[in-house]
C-alpha cells in the first residue's frame, strides 16, 4: 500500500497528534524551561553564572575530560572494531560482550568499582598511597569513569560497518603493494570516516554529559573536581536556580548541536552507504 | 613457471585443500573449476599470498615464495566484487599500486596519472578517469579492477570469479574481451570459476577441483571429451548417468546390453555416462534404452528432450535436431548411446 493511502485516514492524524503532544510535553517543554529559567533574571545574571570561577573551572574540566577520553575511545574503538569485524579469534564473542558492558551496567556501579579499586581503602589503595598517586576524588578518576561509560560508542558504530565492508578492500590494497599502515590510512580510514565521526559525536556528547559514574568518583570539590553536570547539581541543591539552569543551558546547547551534526552526518552516511552497493 | 607442491590447508576440521600439486606454464590462461567448497578460491588465495598453506610449497620461476606476503609476490589480484576503493576516482584507483611504492621507487605524480590513463585505454575506459566506482556499471568496475591489478606490472594475474557478479550478456562480452587481452599480453593468468562453460571457453587448460583435491587437469577438449573421473564427467557439461552392471566386458542396463565400447572394463556395477548429443534414436534394435518423454524445450539449435527411464528417478536428457518435430509428452521412444564413459566407482546421483 502506498503512503498516500494513509494520507486522509483519521488514525494517521491521531497518531501524529499523539506523537507531537508527547514530544512537546516530554522533550520540548523541558528544553524551553531550561532556557526560560536560565534567563529568568535577565541576560546579565545568565552571563554572571557562566563566567563565575567555579563555572569556568567546571567547563574547563569537562572539556579536558572529553579531550582525553574521546581520543582514547577512538583508538580503543577502532582497534576493537577492526579485530572483531575483520578477524576470527578465540574469545571474540567474549570481547563483543565486554564492549557492551558499560551499556548494561549502571554508571553508579561503574563509579563504585573504581572507588573499590583505586580508593584509599581499595585494592590498589596502599600501593597508590605509597607513590602518592591520587586517582579517586581527582581528575584521573573522572577520566577513567568517563572512558568506561563512553567505551562502546565508537566500537559499536564501527563493528557492523567494518563487518559489512569485509576484508576485500584491505586485501586489494595489500596485493597492490601497500604496507599495513598505508592500507589503514588510505583505505580503511576513509571507508569508515563517517561512521567514525558519528561515533565520536555520540561519544563526546556522553563524555560531557556523564553524571552518575563521575559523581561517585569526583568528590565534588568545587573548582577542582566538578564537571559541568556536577556543578549544575550543586547549584541546584543550593537553590541557585538561575545559575543552575544557566550552566545547564550549556549542556542543552551541546545536545542541540549534537543533534544537528548527527543529522548532517546521517545524511552523508546514508549517501555513502546507498551509493556503494555492488 | 608457477609450481605448487603438496599444498594442504584445513579450516577447523574441514580439509579445504589436500595435497595439491600443480604446474602453471608461462603465458598460460588456466582455469580452476569446481563447485563451491571445492577449495578453488582457497588455492588461488594461497598462490596470491593472501592465505598460507599448512603444508607444501609455492614457487615462482624456481624461487620459493611460500612465506612471502602478497605485497612481495608481484601478483595482480582481481576480486570477485572488484574491491575498488570507493572514495577514490577511477584514475586514483588504477594508480594506487604505484602511489604506495616506497619513495625511492615511486614515479612522480604526473607519471602515475599518465600510466593510469594508458591502462584505462587498454581496458577501453578512456575518459572515465574522473568517475567514482559507484558511478560505473558492473562490467566497467571489473575493467577498472583489472587495470588496477595490471598497473603494478605483475608477473602473474589472478582472478577470483571474474564474471560472477555480472549479467549474462555483459559476461559473454567481457569474456571474449579478456581472452583477447590475454592473447595480446601473454601474461600468465589463473582464474577461478564455478561455471564450466566459462572455463571451457576461456582457458588454455582447466583444473577441475572437488572436495579439496584436483580431479583432472587438461585442455577444455580433454576435460569435456575424456573426463578422467566420475566427478569430472558429471560436473563438466550435461551428462546422463545409467547404473549398469558389466558382464563379460559388456555393460548391461536392466539386462539390456548397451552397445558401447567398454573394452577392459572389470565386471561388476559401474556408472555409464553419456552426453545428451551422443545418442541416436533407434527403436527396436537390441542395445536401445526405452524412454517416456516428459517434456521438450529449445536449446540453441536443438530440441532438448527430457524423459523418464524406468528404474531411474532422474530424468534423462537427449538432443534432437530442430528440423524434426519435437516429441510430445507421453510419447515412447528408444535411444542408443553412441559414445559413453564407464566409471566402476561412480554412483548414479538419485
Amino acid at each position: 500500500m502506498s503512503a498516500s493511502a494513509y494520507r486522509k485516514s483519521g488514525a494517521a492524524h491521531a497518531l501524529i497528534l499523539i506523537a507531537l503532544a508527547f514530544i512537546s510535553l516530554f522533550l520540548l517543554l523541558p528544553l524551553i524551561t531550561v532556557f526560560a529559567q536560565a534567563l529568568a533574571k535577565g541576560f546579565d545574571a545568565y552571563r554572571t553564572a557562566l563566567v563565575e570561577p567555579d563555572a569556568i573551572a567546571a567547563i574547563k574540566l569537562t572539556l579536558t575530560v572529553a579531550a582525553i577520553s574521546v581520543p582514547l575511545n577512538v583508538v580503543f574503538g577502532i582497534a576493537a572494531a577492526w579485530s572483531i569485524a575483520k578477524f576470527d579469534f578465540p574469545g571474540k564473542s567474549v570481547l563483543v560482550t565486554f564492549i557492551d558492558l558499560p551499556f548494561s551496567v549502571s554508571p553508579v556501579v561503574a563509579g563504585l568499582v573504581y572507588v573499590l579499586l583505586f580508593g584509599m581503602q581499595g585494592w590498589l589503595g596502599p600501593w597508590l598511597r605509597e607513590y602518592d598517586i591520587q586517582i579517586i576524588f581527582a581528575v584521573p578518576g573522572i577520566v577513567l569513569a568517563t572512558v568506561f561509560v563512553t567505551f562502546p560508542f565508537v566500537a559499536r558504530e564501527l563493528i557492523p560497518l567494518m563487518a559489512e565492508q569485509g576484508r576485500d578492500d584491505e586485501e586489494a590494497a595489500l596485493s597492490l603493494g601497500a604496507s599495513g599502515f598505508q592500507t589503514f590510512l588510505r583505505v580503511t580510514l576513509p571507508n569508515i570516516r563517517w561512521g567514525l565521526l558519528y561515533g565520536v559525536l555520540l561519544c563526546n556528547a556522553r563524555a560531557m554529559g556523564e553524571f552518575g559514574a563521575v559523581s561517585v568518583v569526583s568528590g565534588h570539590l568545587r573548582g577542582l573536581t566538578n564537571t559541568v553536570p556536577l556543578h549544575v547539581e550543586i547549584l541546584y541543591n543550593e537553590y541557585n536556580f538561575v545559575a543552575a539552569f544557566a550552566v545547564a543551558s550549556l549542556l542543552a546547547m551541546l545536545a542541540l548541536l549534537t543533534l544537528v551534526l548527527k543529522s548532517i552526518l546521517e545524511r552523508r552516511f546514508d549517501y555513502q552507504h546507498g551509493s556503494v552497493g555492488h | 613457471m608457477i609450481k605448487l607442491n603438496g599444498i594442504s590447508k584445513h579450516f577447523g576440521s574441514f580439509a579445504a585443500l589436500n595435497d595439491i600439486n600443480l604446474e602453471v606454464r608461462d603465458g598460460e590462461f588456466l582455469a580452476l573449476l569446481g563447485p563451491s567448497g571445492s577449495g578453488k578460491t582457497t588455492l588461488l588465495r594461497i598462490i596470491a599470498g593472501l592465505a598460507f598453506p599448512e603444508a607444501g610449497s609455492v614457487s615462482f620461476n624456481g624461487e620459493d615464495v611460500t612465506d612471502l606476503k602478497v605485497a612481495d609476490r608481484k601478483v595482480g589480484f582481481v576480486f570477485q566484487h572488484y574491491a575498488l576503493f570507493r572514495h577514490m576516482n577511477v584514475l586514483d584507483n588504477v594508480g594506487f599500486g604505484l602511489s604506495v611504492r616506497p619513495r625511492r621507487h615511486r614515479p612522480p605524480k604526473a607519471e602515475i596519472r599518465a600510466r593510469a590513463r594508458e591502462l584505462l585505454d587498454l581496458v577501453q575506459l578512456n575518459g572515465l578517469g574522473d568517475r567514482y566506482p559507484a558511478q560505473l556499471s558492473g562490467g566497467q568496475r571489473q575493467r577498472v579492477a583489472l587495470a588496477r591489478a595490471l598497473a603494478v606490472e605483475p608477473q602473474l594475474l589472478l582472478l577470483d570469479e571474474p564474471f560472477g557478479a555480472l549479467d549474462a550478456k555483459v559476461r559473454k562480452e567481457l569474456r571474449r574481451w579478456l581472452r583477447q587481452l590475454h592473447e595480446q599480453m601473454k601474461l600468465t593468468s589463473i582464474f577461478v570459476t564455478h561455471d564450466q562453460e566459462e572455463a571451457l571457453e576461456l582457458a588454455d587448460r582447466v583444473v577441475v577441483m572437488n572436495d579439496g583435491v584436483i580431479e583432472q587437469i587438461g585442455t577444455p577438449d580433454e576435460v569435456y571429451m575424456a573426463p578422467g573421473t566420475s566427478f569430472v564427467s558429471g560436473f563438466v557439461g550435461d551428462t546422463n548417468s545409467l547404473p549398469v552392471t558389466v558382464i563379460d566386458g559388456v555393460p548391461q542396463f536392466h539386462d539390456r546390453p548397451i552397445a558401447v565400447d567398454a573394452e577392459g572394463a572389470a565386471d561388476g556395477p559401474a556408472r555409464l555416462d553419456f552426453r545428451p548429443h551422443d545418442v541416436v534414436l533407434d527403436c527396436d534394435e537390441t542395445g536401445a534404452v526405452p524412454m517416456v518423454v516428459t517434456g521438450a524445450y529449445r536449446m540453441g539449435g536443438n530440441w532438448r528432450v527430457e524423459g523418464a527411464v524406468s528404474g531411474l528417478s532422474r530424468v534423462i536428457e537427449i538432443d534432437f535436431a530442430t528440423d524434426r518435430v519435437p516429441p510430445k509428452p507421453g510419447q515412447r521412444l528408444a535411444f542408443r548411446v553412441t559414445r559413453a564413459r564407464l566409471f566402476p566407482d561412480g554412483k548414479v546421483r538419485p
